[in-house]
Formats: C-alpha cells, structure tokens, sequence
C-alpha cells in the first residue's frame, strides 16, 4: 500500500477542480464570517490552525508535489520568525510591509542555500541530512545569544502601517487583524501554488516526483527545479513563520525544532498528499483534534502519538481518503513498488 | 592547551565517538539491510540509559545494567520488528518517518508515566571510581577506559559477526540484492528479526554506559539521534565500517571544538558535514551512487 499519489489520483483531482474550488471557496467564506461569531480565544486559536495551514502548505510544495520528504522544514518557519526580532529595534515596532519581505527572504535565502547542499542526496539521505540542518538552525538559536538564547525573547509586534499612516486599532481588535492578514496570505499562498502547479514548472516537479530518471533523459536539469521548489517553500514558511512571531510577539527555538517540522508532516498526511487543500484541512483537524483531547489529557505527546499512529495505519491516505472511498467505491492503488534502496 | 590536556580531549573524543558508532552501527545496519529508517533509535539510547538508572539505583550495580539493557534491546527490537515494521519495509518514507516520531513521543511519555521527568545522576562503578596515572601530572578517568574498552569489544565483535560469518555474509547479501538472498530460500524475515533486534540491542548498551557520563534525562536521546545521523552521512548510508570512522572522526571534532572554540562548537560538526555534502555527497565511505 502506498501512501503516494498516483498520477490518476492528480488528475482526477485536478478535473475536479471547479468542485474542490467550490469547497475552498465555502471554507473561505466561513472562516471570513467566523470572528462575528467567535470569542476572542477561538480567533486566536484559528489564526494559530491558519498559520500552521501556511506551514503545512508550503511544505507541500515539497512532499506531496515533488515528492521530497524534509525533515527540516521548520528551520525556515523559525528563520522567518527570527528575521521579525532580529530586525525590529527594542523600543519600535517596525511596519508589516518591511518585516513580511524581510522574513520571506532570509528564510527563501536560507532554503536556496541549504536545499543546494541537501538536494545533492535522495531519499532518506536527503531527510537526515534535512533533519540534521534543521537541527543546526536550532542549535544557533539555542546555545548563542543569537535570539534570546534558549528561553526565547519578546518582541514588538508588526504595525499595520505605511509611512506615517497606522490603520486605527484599538487593542481589541488587533487579533482580528492579524487573523484576517493570516486568513489573506494563505488564500494568495493557496492560489499562487495553485498556478504554479498548472505552469511549466508545477508539471515537471510533478514529473520528478513520478520518475526522476525519467525526467533527466527527457533533458530538464531536475537539481535546479527541485532547489527552485525547496527555495521557494522555505520562503513561504518563512512568511508562516512571519506570522507567528506578529500574532504571539514572542519567538522561541522550538519554533526550528524538528518536532515542529514532524508536525507539519503530519498535517500533510492528516488532509491527505495529492491536493493543495489537504494540508489546510490537516491544520485545522490538527488543531481542532489537540483542542479536544486537552479536555481530556494533559499528555499532549501521547495524543500526538496516537494520531500519527491512527492516521499512518489506517488511513494513508488522509482525511481525504476517506471521501474519494466514498465517492469512488474502493479502488485499490496500483502497488507500491519495492524499493528499499534508494 | 598544554599536552595533558589536549591528551584528555583526544580520550574524550575517542570514548565519545565510540558510543556514537555504537548507536550508528545500529542505525545504519537496520537501514542497510531493510531500507527502513528509525527515528525512534534515539528513544532505544534513552531507554538503555533509564535501564541503567533504575538498575543501579535499586541493586546497585551498572554490570547487572549492561546485560540488562543488552537482553532488553534484544527483546524491544524482536518486539517492534515483528510487530510494527515488518509491515512498513514497502510503505512510503513518509509513513516510516511519521510511524518511527510517533514511537518517539509515545516512548518519551511512557518514560514520563513510569519514572518521570526529573534529571537523575547515575554513579561511576566503585571499581571503577578513580583515576589512572598517565603522566606525572595527568591521570584520566578509569571509568571512561572501560567504557573505551567495552566499546573498542563491542566494535570487533560486529565486525567479526558482520564479515567473517555466515550469518553476516547473509546479512551483506541482504543488503547488496535482497531478492537473490529471498530465491536462494533464506528465511529473509529471521534475518530482519536479528539485524533489528542486535541494531536496538547496541543502542540500548550505549544509554547503558552513556548514563553515569552524562546523565539520564528526558529526551536525551534527540541529540545523540541527529549527531549520528550525521554519522551515517558522513560515513555512508548502510556502511558499517564508513560508520566507524565518521564516528570516531565526529567524536574528535566535536570534543575538540568544543574545549578550543566553544564558541562555534556545535556548528562544527553540521559544518563537516556540509563539507562532506559538497566533496562526496555519497559519503566518504560510501559507494558512489
């Protein structure tokens, strides 16, 4: 049993486009209407899911896409947190429209330089040396002074302002704010991979995802398509990650750890590999599925666990899975090839 | 620094890459052979050293903790084997590497659950509790020459299990074309079952000698994870003898680094690796790919 998308799985996904846009564009209606309704807390808890959405999308871009398991993803989520605090003086807030760029950027930079190391290796070499990088990041932010060191540190959160203009907020509407910018760039992320996908670009990573060899004799450098993804998903993490640092004020070198980066994984998998909506699902069941059981468990590592095991026995297919079943009847995928060794 | 003590850092740098070879060769066998990773190889280290904490604080006595910890490595490795990996050798890295961290938290709270989260020390052996003269002004740990020894012992028996058996000449069969090994009607599953079960038996001996050297904590095992994989890039994937020279050469840079420039310490080793990266993506010991 294979957890991969078959080409037909793409397809048939892609031919159901305007009914997946449907969904997407009911799902964004609500969440647009969602804070009328909502306590200040669940805005804040669904602009954590959207966030984590952001994460979990753009490491798609490499999984599910192109078919590049990473380890280490998380490291450009905290690079772009850490470019808000690194650049924002103690005493002033800087302007959303400096910090944003600023930490897609570094984190893009980043991804260009550690995916030109890491892409020099394949499958599980790729995630160990992906894990090990990740780790490295970590460690800058952990043991130097850096950040803030080990404890973390505050910082002056992003304005909403251009020049001398500042959008007029009072302190209680400034969490709907960054819900609304959240819920903003993850539709513009959602829509952009959307087109990159359909481009010249998106079919080749999908092409190197189904047979690099293949690829390769068909004369495209896939090295420089496969650094172009991961460059570019390390950006958009980077802006995930911009967002944490404006909605919490406060960054931390868990934000790099692994267990952030297995976390998105998860999601990835949770909503299901062959589409671009899955990993927006997966974020919000995530959330949702850790709100629930805290009512239940204070072992939020246990719960975790469970899921992963739950989701990777039972259901390779995500969330997902379970309506294409439903829709289809059960068509087996074609078997997984054996192949231990690469 | 003065010659003792570059002298005890080189030690220092030996013992400590020998216990990275010890968690490696597990890792790096298992990988070999059944093309699975195992995240969850740390978890094995961190139990091995709770082994020794509980063994010694109840008896008394780390030499009942090293056989302990050896036959309850063989135990937990037959147990995950033949219960949960056996039937992920054809799934998706994806699924391998999620399945293995979900061990990892389930591991890291059933630790929590039975021992709790408290830092424990773990004391040197009587036997062992002093220092060995090497020069007039400089002695070294006795406890860390065993652990040297006990390693050094350890390393030649798998060498010898691994290159002049016939079992290890099963084992490299395995890894090198294991549907030849499958049609010469090898029984292929009792071979996964003992790489696997010896893989976690090692890693749980190296938590055993590593807990009264650094002691027992939560998630201790994270670290000595990624710096071995590290170990295994370096050293090739699935090559036991790349494995044991990467260790040792980590070892050394990384006890080096961090008494001559503390302040860069623990990027050195990702660096070397990077390095490694750009020189012999395959690895310095590896086969080119």
């Amino acid at each position: 049993m294979s957890a991969r998308p078959t080409p037909e799985d793409w397809r048939a996904k892609l031919a159901a486009g305007p009914s997946g846009g449907w969904l997407m564009g009911l799902g964004t209606a609500i969440l647009v209407v969602a804070p009328l309704g909502l306590s200040e807390f669940y805005t804040g808890l669904i602009t954590s899911a959207l966030i984590a959405a952001m994460l979990a999308l753009s490491l798609q871009l490499l999984v599910g896409c192109t078919g590049l398991v990473s380890l280490g993803h998380a490291a450009f989520y905290g690079l772009g947190a850490y470019t808000v605090f690194a650049i924002t003086p103690a005493e002033q807030a800087r302007t959303v429209l400096l910090t944003l760029p600023a930490a897609a950027a570094v984190a893009g930079l980043a991804a260009l330089l550690v995916g030109a190391l890491s892409l020099r290796t394949k499958g599980f070499f790729f995630l160990m040396v992906t894990l090990a990088f990740g780790q490295m990041v970590f460690f800058l932010f952990h043991n130097t002074k850096l950040g803030g060191g080990a404890d973390g540190a505050y910082l002056m959160r992003p304005t909403l302002s251009l020049g001398d203009w500042q959008l007029p907020l009072t302190r209680r509407q400034r969490p709907l704010a960054y819900y609304y910018l959240s819920l903003l760039l993850l539709v513009a992320m959602y829509l952009s991979l959307r087109v990159l996908l359909r481009s010249l670009f998106g079919r080749v990573l999908e092409g190197i995802r189904i047979n690099e060899q293949r690829m390769l004799a068909l004369g495209f450098n896939t090295y420089r398509y496969k650094l172009g993804a991961f460059a570019f998903a390390g950006l958009l993490a980077g802006i995930a990650g911009h967002m944490y640092a404006m909605k919490e004020g406060f960054v931390n070198p868990e934000l790099v750890g692994w267990h952030r980066s297995a976390e998105a994984l998860l999601m990835i998998l949770l909503g299901g590999l062959s589409t671009l909506s899955g990993p927006i699902f997966g974020a919000l069941a995530y959330t949702a599925i850790g709100e629930i059981a805290q009512l239940v468990t204070e072992r939020k590592l246990l719960v975790e666990g469970l899921i992963i095991l739950v989701v990777v026995l039972s259901l390779p297919k995500g969330l997902s899975g379970i309506g294409l079943g439903w829709r289809k009847g059960r068509e087996q995928p074609p078997a997984a090839e054996a192949k231990p060794h690469d | 620094m003065d010659f003792p003590g570059l002298l005890a850092q080189l030690l220092n740098g030996l013992q400590y890459g020998l216990l990275l070879f010890l968690i490696a060769s597990g890792l790096t066998l298992i990988f070999g052979v059944m093309g699975v990773i195992n995240l969850a190889h740390g978890s094995m280290f961190m139990i091995g050293a709770y082994v020794a904490y509980l063994i010694t604080a109840r008896w008394g006595s780390l030499w009942l903790a090293l056989p302990a910890a050896a036959l309850g490595g063989l135990l937990i490795g037959a147990a995950l084997e033949s219960g949960l990996f056996r039937h992920f050798y054809a799934r998706e890295h994806l699924d391998q590497v999620l399945l293995t961290f979900a061990l990892i938290l389930l591991f890291e709270e059933f630790r929590s659950l039975l021992v709790g989260n408290d830092f424990h020390s773990v004391p040197v052996p009587p036997i062992l509790d002093f220092s060995v003269p090497i020069t007039a002004q400089f002695s070294y740990s006795a406890y860390r020459f065993a652990v040297i020894a006990i390693c050094l012992l350890l390393a030649a028996l798998l060498f010898w299990w691994i290159e002049r058996t016939r079992f290890g000449a099963i084992i490299r069969a395995a890894a090198e074309k294991p549907e030849m090994v499958d049609v010469l009607g090898i029984n292929a599953r009792r071979v996964h079952l003992t790489v696997f079960a010896v893989g976690t038996a090692l890693a749980l001996i190296a938590g055993a000698l590593a807990a009264p050297l650094y002691a027992v904590y939560p998630n201790m095992g994270d670290g000595f994870l990624i710096i071995s994989f590290v170990v295994v890039v370096i050293g090739g994937l699935g090559s036991v003898s790349g494995a044991f020279w990467s260790a040792l050469i980590l070892g050394l840079v990384d006890t080096l680094g961090a008494a001559y420039a503390p302040k860069v310490a623990g990027l050195v080793v990702y660096l070397l690796m990077a390095a490694v990266l750009l020189w012999r993506p395959a690895g310095l010991f590896g086969r080119r790919a």
